[in-house]
């Protein structure tokens, strides 16, 4: 931030409503919106569908904004980088302090609402969530060490928690079995799209992983990573939370997941760039291929996992014997 | 005449005869922000009143008096 410099432009072009929205990254609220819904509705309280709805709510707005915090605080990385040049803030469509604003207004918002209408362990959870992302990976991870990912990631895994904590007042361990499959999920995840985006990081001196260590050493690490958090993706079958399908799709998939890790593993991915790829962020560079399979499977099975658990719920599926006691669900 | 009202007049009404103010383009943006605005504050009232009835129930006379 405070090397913010000329790089983001100044555009004469007034601000629109659409440019405040594009603030509070839409696709990454909606992703969020899934995973606290899931958390909500496998937590088997009843709960009145209004209250439902506004819990999801303020967990949408507070993800909102802790992205409009990000992208005021990061305005200068993203006018380096070719994926986010074209953000309201970096772009000049939208001060940074109009972005802050927004983003403290709406940050206050939502946890008030949410203590209010809900409970105050879901306000509290939803609080550290925003903290966690503007203030610890923002400001202090993102720029300081290759680990940023990793660490930062438990923002993008706490929304099922904060929907099972405002459906019962409790986060018990199936709460947190969600939470871990997020997080386990998030670097191979991020590291399989940064294999091939690399150079764009390593521009904005952004540390991702293949920038500080390589992307040999990239490949082994996602490798391991999923070597973790596929079994990881089981153990909901063994405390209640999943059903029979939720451990066939859970399996099948893990398998698929480790193939695909496998082969970037092998691969030459991130390895050397194609100065003839100057088109979109998914444009793929020789080599890149296997990266780029294991970036969309991901996307596609922690989908899968979470719509199962959420259908298995909303039908009444019986789950599989409890071999795990302690769940809470 | 002062000085200042000769400034005045001359922003109010420039040498081309148009007014000072915001251009088309800015018009609208203006216009759409403030619709989005009415909207959410609206829509958060309205939210404010259901939650509030939802969580009160009957319990709304269920105090002393």
């Amino acid at each position: 931030m405070a090397t913010m410099t000329s790089a983001i432009t100044t555009s004469r072009a007034p601000a629109r409503w659409q440019d405040y929205v594009q603030l509070l990254k839409p696709r990454v609220m909606s992703l969020v919106v899934f995973t606290a819904l899931t958390g909500l509705v496998c937590a088997g309280q009843p709960i009145h569908p209004l209250l439902g709805a506004v819990a999801v709510l303020c967990i949408a707005v507070g993800a909102g904004a802790s992205g409009a915090l990000n992208m005021w605080y990061d305005a200068d990385i993203d006018a380096r980088m070719r994926r986010t040049r074209g953000r309201p803030v970096p772009a000049g469509r939208v001060q940074g302090a109009d972005a802050l604003g927004l983003g403290v207004t709406l940050s206050l918002l939502s946890v008030m609402f949410m203590g209010v209408a809900l409970n105050w362990l879901a306000a509290g959870l939803l609080a550290f969530t925003i903290f966690f992302y503007a203030v610890v990976y923002t400001m202090w991870l993102k720029r300081w060490t290759a680990q940023n990912i990793v660490i930062g990631g438990l923002a993008g895994a706490l929304p099922p928690v904060i929907g099972w904590a405002a459906a019962t007042g409790s986060v018990p361990l199936n709460a947190w079995l969600l939470c871990a499959i997020i997080f386990m999920w998030t670097p191979p995840h991020f590291w399989a799209l940064s294999l091939y985006t690399s150079e764009d990081y390593e521009k904005a001196g952004v540390p991702m992983m293949p920038v500080v260590a390589g992307a040999a050493s990239t490949r082994r690490q996602i490798f391991i990573y999923s070597l973790l958090f596929t079994p990881l993706c089981l153990v909901p079958a063994a405390t209640g939370l999943g059903g029979a399908v939720y451990l066939g799709v859970a399996g099948l998939g893990g398998l698929i997941f480790l193939v695909l890790a496998w082969k970037v593993r092998r691969s030459r991915a991130g390895d050397s760039a194609d100065p003839r790829n100057d088109g979109r962020l998914y444009d793929v560079k020789a080599g890149a291929k296997d990266a780029r399979n294991l970036f969309a499977f991901s996307i596609l099975y922690l989908t899968l996992l979470f719509a199962t658990l959420l259908a298995e719920k909303l039908l009444g599926l019986p789950g599989l014997p409890v071999l795990i006691a302690g769940g809470g669900a | 005449m002062s000085e200042r009202d000769d400034d005045l007049e001359a922003t109010e009404h420039p040498q081309d005869g148009a007014p000072i103010g915001p251009d088309p383009e800015e018009f609208r943006a203006r216009r759409g922000r403030n619709i989005a605005i009415a909207i959410g504050l609206v829509v958060f009232a309205v939210l404010v009143f259901l939650v509030t009835v939802v969580r009160l129930g009957a319990n709304v006379l269920d105090r002393p008096f």
